[in-house]
């Protein structure tokens, strides 16, 4: 276990001294001042998503689609600039440091496998958890300042957020095992989008009832269980909406129609242990 | 053919009837070898001859299929062994952002050593890098890396060192100061099996030289076992007379032989084949 923590400790400074992550710096510099400048605007409009001329919805109502759906697209763009950071940290970490010969030296010394696989793991979860905690509560902070509203729950989906990451190192842990660097970056973002597309099928299926659809979607939500918990994110964000709000939350990108279950959490648990699990058995059997 | 210098000494690294397959290319076949401690063994083989693989086994990082590799008795993938070695890469890298000495504290950590600013000088200045202990790795020089390679395979003062083409990467000043180092070690006690294509380098160093071909060991001895005599060469005023029966022992008898008959001596010498020509001639007899 002093090993694991040697290599997190490593891992941790790592992401801050190089230079890759200046880049993750600078674009949540310039997502903040966007995102900043366009709850400003959104606002000061009193009808900012075109909903009509007030007489559907009331004002105050419009002030609620407003706060849920920036709180969204704030937790939206903290998973995903959390996302870039947790692979960049981690999609190198087996296969793709051995091609490059900076895993042997560490490997010889009296650690186990295991051991430096966990200390990854820790070091890099430690970093986006860290990241991903600061940046929502940045983006709660902004919309209450400028909406004066606070979302229906704050510290659910911050953890939601955290959680979701927390799989997202994981699974990426998993894939540096058995693909080179970039081969497995791009599946890192091919499977996130897949997760996001599986969000979308699950908001279009509520709101036309497909059945089908909705089968879909929650099977490949089984399968990448950190869109479940970020959708479950996004419906604690604004879970005390009712009536035409709710609605028009939902229609919206950044709607989630319900909540993760228990049972959901508990396999997002268990999911992240088995992926820990294969990826150690993996890593043991792996010549270097 | 067994490489150990004895059949009764456990030896530093004692590799017994090792084998390795990566699908249906055999790497390594039935291989014994034996490094005595403060022994200074070269392995020397073509390309895919299995030196790499061989090394990498006795540190852990490769499985073998067959046989085992213990280091001063213990299993080679378990942690006791590996807290008695070192190791260097033939392609290894260290992080681009951290410093010389910041590699070598990371190391000691993880050999379960305290971080001790002293041991670092040391090994620094061991290997010629007292001045680049601050710089990052991304500014050093290819072969400023690998000296900082060597010092990393000495943090925790193992009692084997792996090497594995430690001077690939070294200009020739380099090399020597790899040389001393070597010597050095092996007067410390250490054993050392040192991984080299070149070859007059181990004739130079190493105490003993195990020769592997496809897998195999095809050849172990003394550099001057392994070398042969090729008789004795004596430049005359007519050109060089050669007399391949003969030794060192029968060069003043020739040569008092030919002055009496009136020949001009310039030079005499003994002649011996090199490790390259043991080597050419086992490996690649065409």
């Amino acid at each position: 276990m002093r090993a694991a923590l040697i290599i997190a400790r490593h891992v941790v400074q790592e992401s801050i001294r190089r230079r890759v992550f200046v880049v993750v710096f600078l674009l949540t510099v310039l997502f903040l001042a966007l995102f900043v400048f366009a709850t400003v605007k959104a606002f000061a409009n009193p009808s900012p998503f075109g909903f009509g001329n007030g007489n559907l919805i009331e004002p105050g109502q419009f002030t609620s689609i407003t706060t849920v759906t920036l709180l969204g697209l704030g937790a939206f763009a903290s998973l995903f600039l959390a996302t870039v950071l947790a692979v960049f940290l981690t999609l190198g970490a087996v296969r793709g440091d051995a091609e490059r010969g900076l895993l042997q030296p560490l490997v010889v010394r009296p650690l186990g496998r295991g051991e430096l696989l966990l200390g990854r793991f820790v070091g890099a979860v430690a970093v986006c958890v860290v990241y991903v905690a600061a940046l929502y509560a940045v983006v709660v902070l902004v919309v209450h300042q400028a909406g004066g509203r606070w979302p229906d729950h704050i510290l659910g989906p911050g953890l939601a957020l955290c959680a979701a990451v927390c799989i997202l190192v994981a699974m990426s842990l998993l894939g540096s095992v058995f693909l080179s660097a970039t081969a497995n970056g791009i599946a890192m973002f091919m499977l996130y989008g897949a997760g996001l597309v599986s969000g979308l099928l699950a908001s279009i299926a509520a709101a036309l009832g497909a059945h089908t659809l909705q089968t879909i979607a929650h099977d490949m939500t089984i399968a990448l269980p950190f869109e479940g918990i970020y959708q479950s994110a996004l419906h604690a964000l604004g879970s005390n909406q009712t009536g035409i709000s709710r609605v028009l939350v939902n229609l919206g990108p950044f709607g989630a129609s319900q909540s993760a279950s228990i049972t959901f959490d508990l396999w997002a648990a268990a999911y992240t242990v088995i992926l820990a699990v294969v990826a150690l058995i993996a890593f043991e059997r792996r010549d270097l | 053919m067994d490489a150990s210098p004895s059949s009764t000494d456990p030896g530093a690294l004692a590799v017994s009837g090792l084998g390795k397959r990566y699908g249906s290319v055999v790497a390594l076949e039935g291989v014994e070898l034996t490094v005595g401690p403060g022994e200074l063994v070269g392995l020397v083989g073509a390309n895919g001859a299995g030196k790499s693989t061989l090394t990498k086994i006795a540190c852990g990082l490769v499985r073998p299929t067959s046989g085992t590799a213990r280091i001063f008795g213990a299993h080679s993938d378990t942690r006791d062994a590996r807290r008695m070695l070192g190791y260097l890469a033939e392609l290894f890298r260290f992080p681009g952002w951290c410093t010389g000495s910041e590699v070598l504290a990371l190391h000691q950590k993880l050999a379960g050593a305290r971080a001790d600013r002293g041991e670092r000088d040391e090994l620094l200045a061991l290997v010629g890098l007292s001045e680049a202990a601050d710089r990052r790795v991304e500014e050093m020089s290819k072969g400023m890396q690998q000296r900082l390679g060597i010092a990393q395979a000495l943090v925790g003062r193992p009692r084997l060192l792996l090497l594995d083409e430690p001077t690939s990467a070294l200009d020739p000043a380099g090399r020597r100061t790899i040389r001393s180092l070597l010597l050095e070690l092996r007067a410390r006690g250490i054993a050392v099996l040192l991984n080299s294509h070149l070859l007059g380098e181990v004739e130079r160093v190493c105490d003993r030289v195990v020769i592997l071909a496809g897998g195999k060991v095809v050849a172990a001895g003394r550099p001057e076992e392994l070398t042969t005599r090729g008789g004795v060469e004596i430049q005359t005023g007519n050109g060089v007379r050669r007399f391949p029966q003969a030794s060192r022992e029968d060069m003043p008898r020739i040569v008092a032989q030919l002055v009496a008959e009136g020949v001009d001596i310039y030079e005499a010498t003994v002649v011996r084949s090199t490790l390259e020509d043991a080597y050419l001639e086992l490996v690649d007899p065409a």
